[in-house]
């Protein structure tokens, strides 16, 4: 047994809102400059929906992620390495910016110093890229924002393989929605990681956290199909691979993710988890697509296991981390209450941020009398979104999981229903999805109320230890590669453009 | 004329590969995060799969062509068994191949980079200079085997070999001497070629010091682990 710790995250769906400011703050904070204009390290899709970049779900069109190859090893879906290699001076599978969006700026400054005219005077989109005028944007970073398009197009959603009649969600009355926040995954067998030939990302042994090592990497763009989350974005200005940072200036001093911190639904958890580092590749092989999800439970770890803790202490991870786990939001979710899930792990990445399903629609339903009854819980069958459909997503078309988590999360509010509003206590619908009385008040606690404190178990990790605090003094903290070489005039002798300066292309307005 | 070819081919190759060398070495060392392929694959993928592909094999094959042809010592192809003109005709063929592959690949990649907005948008000058400078070198050489059609029994090519390897092995005078009654084309194409060699370091091609060998061997998984504990 090798015991790592990895900070994970869990987003509760059934409470999300849709209200993107996780992916504002995120793209200020760490994408907004030129060349990742259109990369979004966080963004909220509504499914269904192809997503973005279109259709990141279909592995049949990008071969992200990993497969089990015919001699039962684990295997890169973009190739075994000497493919990757072989394609290196053209990658089939990397998505075209088109497959994302050509990002645009409108000419604002035009409304200003408009002429006297007889029309109001309007600020047109031009391409962030070639600077020329867009007459008409195509595709942006959330095109499908509450089901926009056509279900012609978003019927393509991979989610919606095996879902009896799809064509019927189409329909107004029929049709459902529900929001997909994501970032990276940080995952714990990662893709990106394999694929890079210049070895340039890496896995943070401490907190699990992924990273490009910007000045290794020599932009052969291979991690980018290798994701399939399609999470590593292509700098085409710096010609290197960028991605979530799981903001780790924060998570280092015991602060939420950007995205976590500002999450004004307070959908976002963040905590340790110990897992057991020598049983990844077995994890990840799992044969059946569908056990995947329980083979990564199987390698997390019992923080209150005496023997794990010993072991965590072996591997030198901090007294505080250990404590951290045991009060860890993810671990109680994922493993005691089995209510957040993978988002597909039939990638066989094991990610590290799960997702809560949704609950909302049931409830409406209910309430107007279309479901039928199983005991106390209403019949999920006739839910509005399917359940085969969230199987798809987050349990690789497995439904019992996503049941037993719907399950008790009804369970959950019937119970405090009964309890606040009847003033009885419902032990009769706990016993239905096997949950104790102390557990049920755990979730209401964590999952309800939700509290700063309660969501947000982080660590600070002991970089004073690691590292000498006298070197970094006057160091150039964080910067684009090079140290501190930035050098005093603007021509570099290598051709490297300076980031810094945002070089706007001079809008003319033909009169 | 005679100081012209002292300057080129007795003195220019030193001031060329010295640039090279230390210039690489330095980017390497203070510059990495310039260090990269530039890609632009991201921007526009079906042109730059046909241009790239082909421009990449043709002048990996020229360039170790020329790598073998010129370096290896005159006593291997003795005992070898092949003579001055076989070589030439070998050469002949297989660079002439290897030189149309290249040409059509790079004629896409230089329509595409001029062409194409988006691209040239984010090109840099020298991104610009080194293809043209790459594409009238391979002309140069295209052109050069015309030349060589006139003359089968392989003694330019002797002469060339001459010079290269007098210049590794620091003969200057020899190698100039080499140099001094070859047919124009040639000396333009080494003139050329050095100075791709001059403007190494400044330019994109630095990344064929990156081709990823060691991917082959290596883990899956890399973990780094903090710097001391």
């Amino acid at each position: 047994m090798k015991v790592r710790a990895q900070i994970g995250m869990v987003l509760n769906l059934d409470k999300c809102i849709g209200c993107h400011t996780c992916s504002i703050t995120c793209k200020n904070v760490w994408t907004s400059r030129e060349g990742v204009e259109y990369a979004w390290f966080n963004n909220v899709e509504t499914k269904p929906g192809v997503g973005f970049p279109k259709e990141w779900e279909n592995q049949d069109k990008w071969n992200g992620g990993w497969i089990r190859n015919k001699k039962g090893n684990l295997e890169l879906k973009i190739g075994a390495k000497r493919r990757v290699l072989a394609n290196i001076f053209a990658n089939p599978d990397l998505p075209e910016i088109d497959d994302y969006y050509e990002p645009f700026d409108f000419d604002y400054q035009h409304l200003h110093t408009a002429k006297d005219s007889k029309h109001q005077p309007v600020a047109r989109p031009r391409s962030l890229i070639s600077g020329q005028r867009m007459e008409k944007i195509e595709w942006g970073p959330n095109w499908e924002e509450i089901l926009g398009t056509e279900f012609a197009k978003r019927k393509k959603d991979k989610n919606f393989d095996e879902v009896v009649q799809k064509d019927i969600y189409g329909q107004f009355e029929k049709t459902f929605m529900m929001y997909l926040p994501r970032l990276c995954e940080h995952c714990l067998n990662p893709a990106c990681v394999a694929a890079c030939p210049s070895g340039a990302i890496y896995k943070r042994e401490e907190d699990g956290i992924v990273l490009i090592d910007q000045d290794k990497c020599r932009g052969w763009r291979m991690c980018v199909s290798g994701c399939p989350y399609k999470k590593i974005y292509y700098n085409w200005k710096t010609g290197k691979s960028e991605k979530c940072t799981f903001c780790f200036p924060r998570i280092e001093a015991g602060q939420p993710t950007t995205c976590s911190e500002t999450c004004v639904g307070r959908i976002r958890y963040l905590g340790v988890l110990l897992y057991d580092a020598d049983r990844i590749e077995e994890a990840a092989n799992t044969p059946n697509e569908q056990d995947l999800y329980q083979a990564q439970l199987d390698i997390f770890l019992d923080p209150h296991d005496p023997e794990v803790q010993a072991a965590a202490r072996k591997e030198g991870i901090a007294e505080n981390w250990i404590q951290a786990a045991q009060r860890s939001p993810v671990y109680m979710m994922a493993m005691q209450w089995k209510v957040a899930l993978p988002l597909h792990p039939e990638y066989r990445t094991l990610p590290m941020v799960w997702y809560v399903p949704p609950l909302s629609p049931i409830q409406s339903a209910v309430e107007a009398g279309h479901v039928g009854m199983n005991g106390e819980i209403p019949d999920l069958k006739s839910l509005r979104i399917p359940l085969r459909y969230l199987a798809n997503m987050l349990t690789a078309g497995d439904e019992f999981p996503i049941v037993r988590a719907l399950e008790r999360m009804i369970a959950m509010r019937a119970y405090k229903r009964s309890q606040n509003v009847d003033g009885v206590e419902d032990l009769e619908v706990l016993k239905q999805v096997g949950l104790t009385q102390h557990q049920v008040e755990e979730m209401y606690r964590y999952m309800a109320l939700a509290n700063y404190e309660d969501r947000f178990v982080i660590p600070t990790s002991h970089r004073a230890y690691a590292e000498n605090a006298y070197d970094l003094k006057g160091s150039c903290g964080f910067t684009f590669g090079n140290g501190c070489s930035d050098g005093n005039n603007d021509v570099n002798l290598f051709g490297a453009k300076k980031q810094s300066v945002r070089q706007v292309i001079p809008v003319t307005v033909k009169e | 004329m005679n100081y012209l070819n002292t300057f080129f081919f007795g003195i220019y190759p030193y001031i060329a590969l010295a640039v090279m060398i230390i210039g690489t070495w330095m980017r390497y060392d203070r510059e990495q995060f310039t260090w990269k392929t530039s890609s632009s694959q991201l921007l526009e993928k079906k042109q730059l799969r046909r241009g790239s592909i082909a421009f990449h094999i043709g002048i990996l094959a020229i360039f170790a062509g020329h790598f073998v042809g010129l370096l290896t010592p005159g006593e291997v192809w003795h005992v070898l068994g092949i003579s001055a003109g076989t070589k030439q005709l070998i050469a002949i063929v297989a660079g002439g191949l290897a030189g149309i592959v290249c040409f059509y690949g790079m004629t896409i990649l230089i329509v595409r980079r001029l062409k194409n907005p988006r691209i040239r948008a984010n090109s840099s000058t020298m991104d610009i200079t080194i293809l043209l400078l790459l594409y009238a070198q391979l002309i140069l050489g295209l052109l050069s085997i015309f030349v060589s059609l006139g003359h089968m029994d392989g003694s330019t090519m002797l002469l060339l070999m001459s010079w290269a390897q007098n210049t590794l092995t620091f003969d200057a005078t020899t190698a100039v001497a080499a140099m001094t009654d070859v047919h124009w084309i040639f000396k333009l194409h080494i003139t050329l070629g050095l100075t791709i060699f001059l403007v190494f370091p400044f330019t994109r091609l630095v990344h064929m010091f990156s081709v990823p060998v060691q991917y082959i061997r290596r883990q899956h998984q890399i973990v780094r682990q903090k710097a001391a504990r």
